[in-house]
This record gives structure tokens, C-alpha cells and sequence, in this order.
């Protein structure tokens, strides 16, 4: 990290501070709620442990400015709701509140309130993950790693996975696109659109792996391998109550699972 | 040997697994402030030459390696990675593959390889300003890199190439993606990079339009062997040009077909086309 009056040379662009309450938390108090909501939505018993990871989320990115731009992370995990929806209101094993003979079918309201509560605890790690997504930027999450002595390969292999992502799906949409102009329906049913995916997978696995031999010269030409530690350019934010808070918010989601878990606290 | 240039004596390159040799017997010499390109049909060697000069291959890639390539008197066998990319930097055809995707501005982009480097804090700022200035995109330093337009990217690529400060640069088809705004924007960069930096450029480059602007000498090759070479003008005014798959500059088609229909070719009428 380089001293306070180097980085003083550096332009207002690159010293940048978030603002914002939830964004200029340091990324690894992010990081940490992340975990955690995760912990306590999936670990603690009834709608208490989603509902609250929902409710902190959701103020959360109210604060910080990323409510909307999180819609689409919501959407993406219908195909896993619709999934738990179905198979636990329609298979739920003993149940017998039946709420309606549907033909062969039989939904529960059991069944019912069980797909529920998992959609709950879905959701609510889907928009946990996605809230740090928005509002840490990757070379701030590396910059962080290295400082904490993660090496500059375990960092960066975290870094250019999530930066692969999007470059993933543009390539794609392009293969989409060019199998569409070749007169492949992609489109209408769902087995047509399953049949659209399968040639796919070689031109986008293939591109990947050609990208990641030309990307591993790159680094080389950039002197990546070379020995020691990298320069960090700008500090970032932290402070002994963000480190206090990240020991506590563990601690504490552990605890909460444990005691819910062992039934000593009814939850509703 | 400081100044001694980059020094290519009998080079012959034979991938791993590979039957036939991709590079034969190569001689060529890049002198620190002068261009050379290098031009030739696909598959001639020209992406390989580029390889074996900045040492990725074998040093990275594998496969075998006769004769010798010598930066400033040292050989590239005795160099790690790291430390070639001082000496000698490689830029890519696709600037997307070659931006690290982890960097939120171009000027912390640039920073990358400094940083890498292990550089005092001070030192990597004032490598970046000069590479900016350098490339001619100081006013790019607050984008984000992936919000580039082609002919953006390929000078930011350069730029967090020129950051190193190395004394040669190698550049694999640095136009062959971009439009002919894009294309000028880049070749201009270079031009006055040799001019102010006294870097010495080995430039690939299909479009010889754009060697007969910035280059001093021009090397054509042929299934991997060196079918060419001499002074810019003379080696692209060369008859046999066409016939290894490179198109000569426009200036020598109209010269040649202004001739064909007849018309006396003048050293006036050239200034007069321009």
C-alpha cells in the first residue's frame, strides 16, 4: 500500500471513496454480510432467519442506491423457485392438509407454507449476494485480498471469475445469434429452446478456453509472475468497529443457528 | 550490450507436438527508435515471430527454440517473464484479452503492470501519466475499460504496455480489429511513440497502408522463413509482393495502374495524389 502523500498524487477518479452508508463499508464487511445472511437465511428455523436477511438486504440497497438494479437478480432465480414452488406444494412427503384434488394431484397446505419459507431463504441469499455484487467493485475486493496477504493469483483468479461472467454471457448471446441467422429456432417452446442451448456449449466453452491461454500471456507481458508484493495503489476504508462488527455479525449468526437449531428460542 | 538492439540470429521455432517448424532460420534486427513491420499471408509466421521476440515462446507456450534472440545484448532464454516485459512488450490483436477486467478506470489499468512490478507508489503514477501522454489518451484516464470503443481499447492495451517502459515493442496486428478511424488513431500513436520514446517497434500488420506511413523497413515472411525485407518503400513497391499474400499500399496500386493505362508517372503526380 503506498504511503498518504504518494497517494495523494493520485487522481480524485482513483482515490475515490463510496458514499453512501452500506457502499463505503469496507468489501470485506460486505463480504462478511454477506456470508452471514447466507448463514441465517438457510441455518435459522421458520420465517425469522429470511425474513429479517430479506428485510436488512432490502434496506440496504434502499440506502444504497441499488433497489431497482437488483430486479434482475431477483428474476434469475425463478427457474429455482418455480422448482421448490412446485415439488414441495405438490410432493411434500406425509402431508395431508390437502387444499384441493387436482386430478392425480394433491397440493398440501404444508406443502405449501414449506415452498414458501424456502423461496423466502432463496431469495434472500440471491439479493444478499446481489447487494455486494452492486456496491463492491471487483479491484476494490482484490486490492483488499492482497493487503490481507491472499497472493496476487488466489486474488486474481476470484477477480477475473467474476469479471468472466458477463464476458460469458455477451459471448453467448452472439453464439445465439449467429446460430439464429443460420436459421436455428431458438424460440417458442421450451424443448425448442432446451435444443437451442446444446450448440451452444462448444463455441462458448471452446472461446472461453482460448481466451484464458491468450489472457495467461497478457498477464505475462504485464508482469504479473514477477516476484513480491504488488503495489496497492489507494487504501480502503476500515476501522476497528467494521472489524469488531465482522467478528460479531459471525459469531452471532453461528449462535442464532445453534439456538434455533436446538429449539431454546421459538421462532416464528 | 546497452543499444546493441533486438537481435534475432538463425531463429527456428517448432511448437510442442508440432511436425513442421513455424519459424526458419529468421534473421532481423530492430534498432532502439525505428519500426519495422512485418507483413506475409496467414499462417506465414508473423504471430509466432511476435511470440518468440517477447520470449512467451517457449517461455510460456513450450515447444523448441534454435538460434538466438537478444535484447540489448542479453538472451531472452536467460530472462523470466517479468523482467522481458521490460525490456520488450507484447501487444495483442484483441485488446479485450489483454486488459486485465479487474480495474474500474483506465488509469488504474494502466497501473496494472507497475503495480505488478512492486514500484513505489510515486513512480507508478508519473509511468502512467507518461504512457498516457505517450499513447495520446490522457483524457481517457477516468473511463472505466470495458466502455471502450475498439481503436480506445487497443491505445489503452498500448499504453499499459508502454508502462513498463520497455525499450522495444511488439505489437501482433494492433489495427486488425479496428475501423479506419481506429486504425489511424493507433498507427498515429505510434508513429510519434518511436519519434518521442526512441523505442524501437516491430509492428505485424496486414495493412500496408499503414507500414508505408510508420515504417522504416519492412520484412515479409513465407512459411515461416523471411521471403523480403528492406527499406519501407522498396520492399512494399516490390513486384513479388503480391504473389506472398500481402497487398501492396494503395500508393503503389494507383502508381501501377496509372502507368498500365499509359500515363507518364511523375515524381510531381505522386505529390500531386499525395
Amino acid at each position: 500500500m503506498i504511503p498518504a502523500d504518494e497517494e495523494a498524487l493520485l487522481p480524485a477518479y482513483v482515490r475515490r471513496i463510496l458514499a453512501g452508508g452500506y457502499r463505503s463499508l469496507n468489501p470485506l464487511t460486505k463480504a462478511t454480510l454477506a456470508a452471514v445472511s447466507a448463514i441465517v437465511a438457510f441455518g435459522v428455523r421458520g420465517w425469522t432467519g429470511p425474513a429479517v436477511v430479506l428485510a436488512v438486504v432490502l434496506s440496504s440497497a434502499l440506502v444504497a442506491g441499488v433497489l431497482r438494479r437488483m430486479a434482475p437478480f431477483a428474476l434469475a432465480t425463478l427457474p429455482l423457485v418455480a422448482s421448490i414452488l412446485l415439488v414441495n406444494t405438490f410432493l411434500y412427503p406425509n402431508a395431508h392438509d390437502v387444499i384441493a384434488n387436482l386430478g392425480p394431484l394433491s397440493p398440501t397446505w404444508t406443502g405449501a407454507t414449506a415452498a414458501l419459507q424456502a423461496t423466502l431463504r432463496v431469495v434472500a441469499f440471491g439479493l444478499s449476494a446481489a447487494l455486494f455484487a452492486l456496491t463492491t467493485p471487483i479491484d476494490d475486493l482484490l486490492g483488499e485480498l492482497e493487503r490481507r496477504g491472499v497472493g496476487r493469483r488466489g486474488s486474481f483468479i476470484v477477480g477475473s471469475a467474476l469479471g468472466a461472467i458477463p464476458r460469458t454471457v455477451e459471448r453467448a448471446r452472439e453464439v445465439v445469434d449467429a446460430q439464429r441467422s443460420r436459421g436455428m429456432d431458438t424460440e417458442g417452446r421450451l424443448w425448442r429452446r432446451f435444443r437451442g442451448l446444446v450448440p451452444l456449449i462448444g463455441p462458448v466453452l471452446f472461446g472461453a478456453l482460448a481466451e484464458v491461454e491468450e489472457r495467461t500471456m497478457a498477464l505475462e507481458a504485464r508482469a504479473f509472475t514477477a516476484p513480491g508484493r504488488r503495489t496497492i495503489l489507494r487504501a480502503l476504508p476500515d476501522s476497528g468497529w467494521q472489524r469488531a462488527a465482522r467478528w460479531l455479525l459471525l459469531v452471532g449468526s453461528i449462535a442464532a443457528v445453534v439456538v434455533s437449531l436446538a429449539g431454546v428460542v421459538k421462532l416464528p | 550490450m546497452p543499444g546493441a538492439g533486438l537481435v534475432l540470429a538463425g531463429v527456428g521455432y517448432r511448437y510442442a507436438g508440432a511436425s513442421a517448424a513455424a519459424l526458419v532460420s529468421i534473421d532481423l534486427r530492430l534498432e532502439p527508435g525505428r519500426v519495422v513491420g512485418l507483413a506475409g499471408a496467414n499462417e506465414s509466421g508473423k504471430s509466432t515471430l511476435c511470440l518468440v521476440v517477447a520470449g512467451l515462446a517457449p517461455g510460456v507456450i513450450g515447444g523448441r527454440l534454435d538460434g538466438s534472440v537478444r535484447v540489448d545484448g542479453v538472451e531472452t532464454k536467460a530472462m523470466r517473464p517479468h523482467e522481458l516485459a521490460q525490456r520488450c512488450g507484447l501487444l495483442f490483436q484483441n485488446a479485450a484479452t489483454q486488459l486485465s477486467g479487474t480495474t474500474s478506470t483506465v488509469f488504474e489499468e494502466i497501473a496494472f503492470g507497475p503495480c505488478n512490478l512492486g514500484l513505489p507508489g510515486a513512480e507508478v503514477v508519473s509511468r502512467v501519466w507518461w504512457a498516457l501522454r505517450a499513447a495520446g489518451i490522457e483524457p481517457l484516464a477516468p473511463r472505466d475499460p470495458a466502455r471502450l470503443s475498439g481503436g480506445q481499447a487497443q491505445l489503452v492495451a498500448l499504453a499499459s504496455v508502454l508502462a513498463l517502459r520497455p525499450g522495444y515493442l511488439v505489437l501482433d496486428e494492433p489495427t486488425s480489429e479496428l475501423d479506419p478511424a481506429g486504425t489511424r488513431l493507433v498507427a498515429d500513436a505510434l508513429a510519434r511513440i518511436a519519434r518521442e520514446t526512441g523505442a524501437g517497434i516491430l509492428v505485424v500488420e496486414h495493412k500496408t497502408d499503414v507500414l508505408a506511413q510508420i515504417a522504416d523497413e519492412v520484412v515479409v515472411l513465407e512459411r515461416g522463413a523471411v521471403a523480403l525485407s528492406g527499406p519501407a518503400a522498396a520492399t512494399l513497391a516490390d513486384p513479388r509482393l503480391l504473389a506472398l499474400g500481402v497487398e501492396p499500399p494503395a500508393a503503389v496500386r494507383l502508381e501501377r495502374a496509372v502507368r498500365a493505362s499509359g500515363i507518364e508517372w511523375s515524381q510531381a503526380l505522386a505529390e500531386a495524389i499525395g
